[in-house]
């Protein structure tokens, strides 16, 4: 009785706004979920209001592509999670969306907390975005599309899974999807400048340079846990000899709030990086070597922020793409002897390669870096997203769902023969290396700078004098 | 009846299938919405039509990317399309009724290759029913509006060609026909049958899409 009066006191988790406080974020952050979830079992749901977002924002295509869906079931087998768990027909993108969105529209929003609940297991649960299906439809449908717009709606009634409450709350009070702070960043940057400038002499990381050729942004994890990828990155800006610079604000260039489908946060983040890109004026920015944060800046994110052209405010390009641009104009020159002589594959990452294109930029720069080079099958835009896509590696309530659907990319890797992985993504490093965790399967897996950190050739007047 | 039928009624449901699907496209596109689509649809017209241009062409090949996986499936839609859209359009008894009524005409077919054709949409009927009710997936996916939309889509090919062969009553089976197509019309804008326009919609824009902002904007050209 005790216990129970104490918990009717404390304040509640599950709400339909957005977390923007550190106190509401600190108390999430203690709950690990626990609570959440039992909140989320009997929160109602705002019908009304759910009407209302649904009368305002789903419209022709969406509704068209629910109408037309002729239950042919040719999206089953294009799916990974359908594939993965022996072709249960539950998971079959047409059903997983119909009995869903579908059901949700049909129903004009007069839906109840039950339903929600199996709406949003299975827009974050059983699918990860990854855009395969609608390659495939006929029809053109793109249930990925439809599931990024269920977790809208999701999101906005209060159902949405613990950790993207979290991560949506962190860009809202961070601008960052972790809690790092501007000075953690700043000084994150001379920290790696400092380290590493005994062995390159010169090396800097310049904080707020106007009128550079790149503004580089990263991934909020790279200040938190990967601090030598902030390192290698300047290196490697370094031996090619890029006028290149780091916003003091506007550095992070992930959204968790994407996966989360909190669209005001989403178009929040994005405009921070969109300042600092007017602020210093770069000839044009690079994203570090992240799927998803290259969608949501540069692909998506103009539109959040209302440019019409769809284009954002300069010239925006991944990683992979100045990585090709700096060996094909030899600003990094490979030494050949350091080529990698073992077998080695490549990731295609969902969110650059089909909905980036980047496909071929990849390769080329696999020819430059490897002698072994070996395809998945299938590949480029066919390729199956890692498993972890679309905020599923950091889910803990679907786990189980996430290592099961990661068998299908263990099996593409094994096919290969390679037991070394190049991924040029956080999240399908994550995956590959969870992957290799749950299964087993010895095989190494790397980003491209710590790679070409090995290979390239330092020039002389750059090397430390002895 | 068969006045009626023929007569009032052809042009009630010929007028109902005209302008509801003109009022499908104008929906649909009227609906877009490039910042809730997230898709530059004007500002980047160019790529967006080519990229629907792509997905067009990909998509009305019986070729496509998705035949390799289920060839059987693929062949037996395609022909089922061409043969279901073709044969009733071109047959004679059909250019003449027409001519009739409204003094237009256009070239005919030989009533042997109609005949062929009639056949091809039964047996492609009949083909997808097996495989709603045999195959397990599609089977899971199926509700009974699946069934009723493609009855409603083979029953003047099944009514025309018993009416044709004079099998029985001949005047009956005219009558059941022509009922038949125009329940079929009258269906198209209101069903699933409104993938008649709709698939062209949703494959344009889908090839806009990508053509403007994804895969397709910095891409190897693909269709999408």
């Amino acid at each position: 009785m005790a216990e129970e009066a104490k918990s009717q006191d404390l304040p509640p988790l599950v709400t339909r706004k957005p977390v923007k406080t550190q106190e509401d974020l600190d108390l999430l952050l203690a709950d690990k979920g626990v609570r959440y979830y039992k909140e989320l079992e009997v929160f109602p749901v705002d019908t009304a209001a759910l009407k209302k977002t649904l009368d305002a924002t789903c419209k022709s295509r969406i509704r068209t592509w629910l109408e037309i869906c002729t239950h042919c079931s040719l999206c089953a087998d294009t799916c990974f999670f359908y594939l993965a768990n022996d072709n249960d027909p539950n998971q079959i993108p047409s059903y997983k969306i119909q009995s869903t969105l579908g059901e949700l529209v049909k129903r004009k929003g007069d839906v109840d907390t039950k339903f929600m609940i199996n709406c949003m297991d299975t827009a974050w649960g059983k699918c990860t975005c990854c855009n395969r299906c609608g390659m495939y439809c006929p029809h053109g449908i793109d249930m990925g599309v439809m599931f990024s717009y269920l977790r809208g709606l999701c999101f906005s009634q209060g159902f949405a899974p613990h950790e993207m409450k979290i991560g949506s709350g962190m860009h809202w009070i961070y601008n960052a999807q972790m809690d790092v702070t501007v000075s953690d960043f700043v000084e994150t940057c001379e920290w790696m400048a400092e380290e590493n400038e005994e062995y390159y002499p010169g090396l800097n990381i310049p904080v707020d340079k106007p009128n550079a050729d790149i503004m580089y942004t990263i991934n909020a994890r790279e200040v938190k846990h990967y601090p030598e990828d902030i390192a290698e990155a300047a290196i490697l800006f370094h031996l090619a000899g890029e006028n290149w610079t780091v916003p003091s604000k506007g550095w992070e260039e992930t959204s968790l709030a994407m996966f989360a489908g909190d669209w005001a946060g989403c178009k929040n983040q994005v405009e921070w990086v969109y300042e600092a890109m007017k602020r210093l004026n770069p000839n044009r920015m690079v994203v570090t070597e992240c799927g998803h944060a290259h969608r949501a800046t540069i692909i998506e994110g103009p539109y959040w922020a209302g440019i019409k052209t769809g284009q954002t405010p300069v010239r925006s390009m991944h990683y992979v793409e100045w990585v090709l641009e700096a060996l094909e104009t030899g600003k990094l020159k490979i030494d050949p002897a350091k080529k990698i002589k073992e077998p080695v594959t490549l990731q295609d990452p969902c969110n650059y390669i089909r909905n980036g294109g980047l496909c071929d930029v990849t390769r080329k720069i696999m020819s430059y870096i490897a002698e072994d080079f070996r395809e998945m099958q299938p590949n480029r835009e066919h390729n199956f997203c890692c498993g972890g896509g679309g905020g599923l590696n950091g889910i803990g309530r679907y786990r189980k769902e996430r290592n099961i659907g990661m068998k299908v990319k263990r099996d593409q890797i094994l096919a290969t023969g390679a037991k070394f992985v190049v991924s040029a993504c956080h999240n399908c490093w994550d995956a590959i290396r969870d992957l290799e965790e749950v299964y087993k399967i010895g095989i190494k897996w790397s980003f491209l700078k710590p790679i070409l950190l090995k290979m390239v050739i330092v020039p002389d007047h750059l090397k430390p004098k002895e | 009846m068969y006045e009626f039928v023929s007569g009032p009624f052809a042009l009630i449901s010929f007028a109902i299938f005209f302008i509801g699907i003109i009022a499908r496209i104008v929906w649909y596109v009227k609906g877009l919405n490039w910042q809730l689509d997230r898709v530059a649809y004007s500002e980047k017209l160019s790529d967006g039509i080519t990229g629907a241009a792509r997905s067009l062409f990909h998509w009305l090949l019986p070729f496509n990317r998705t035949t390799a996986n289920h060839p059987i499936f693929m062949v037996v839609t395609y022909l089922f399309h061409i043969c279901l859209i073709i044969a009733p359009i071109f047959l004679v008894a059909h250019v003449v009724l027409i001519e009739e009524s409204w003094n237009i005409s256009w070239v005919t077919m030989p009533d042997k290759v109609a005949d062929y054709m009639t056949l091809a949409v039964i047996a492609a009927g009949i083909f997808f029913l097996i495989r709603r009710l045999v195959e397990p997936n599609v089977r899971f996916l199926t509700n009974a509006w699946d069934y009723i939309v493609l009855g409603i889509a083979i029953a003047p090919f099944i009514t025309g060609y018993i009416a044709y062969h004079q099998w029985m009553d001949y005047k009956f089976w005219l009558i059941v026909h022509i009922l038949c197509g125009e329940i079929m019309l009258i269906a198209i804008p209101f069903t699933k049958l409104s993938h008649f326009v709709l698939f062209f919609c949703s494959r344009i824009q889908i090839g806009m899409d990508y053509g403007i902002k994804r895969g397709g904007a910095k891409g190897r050209g693909i269709a999408w």
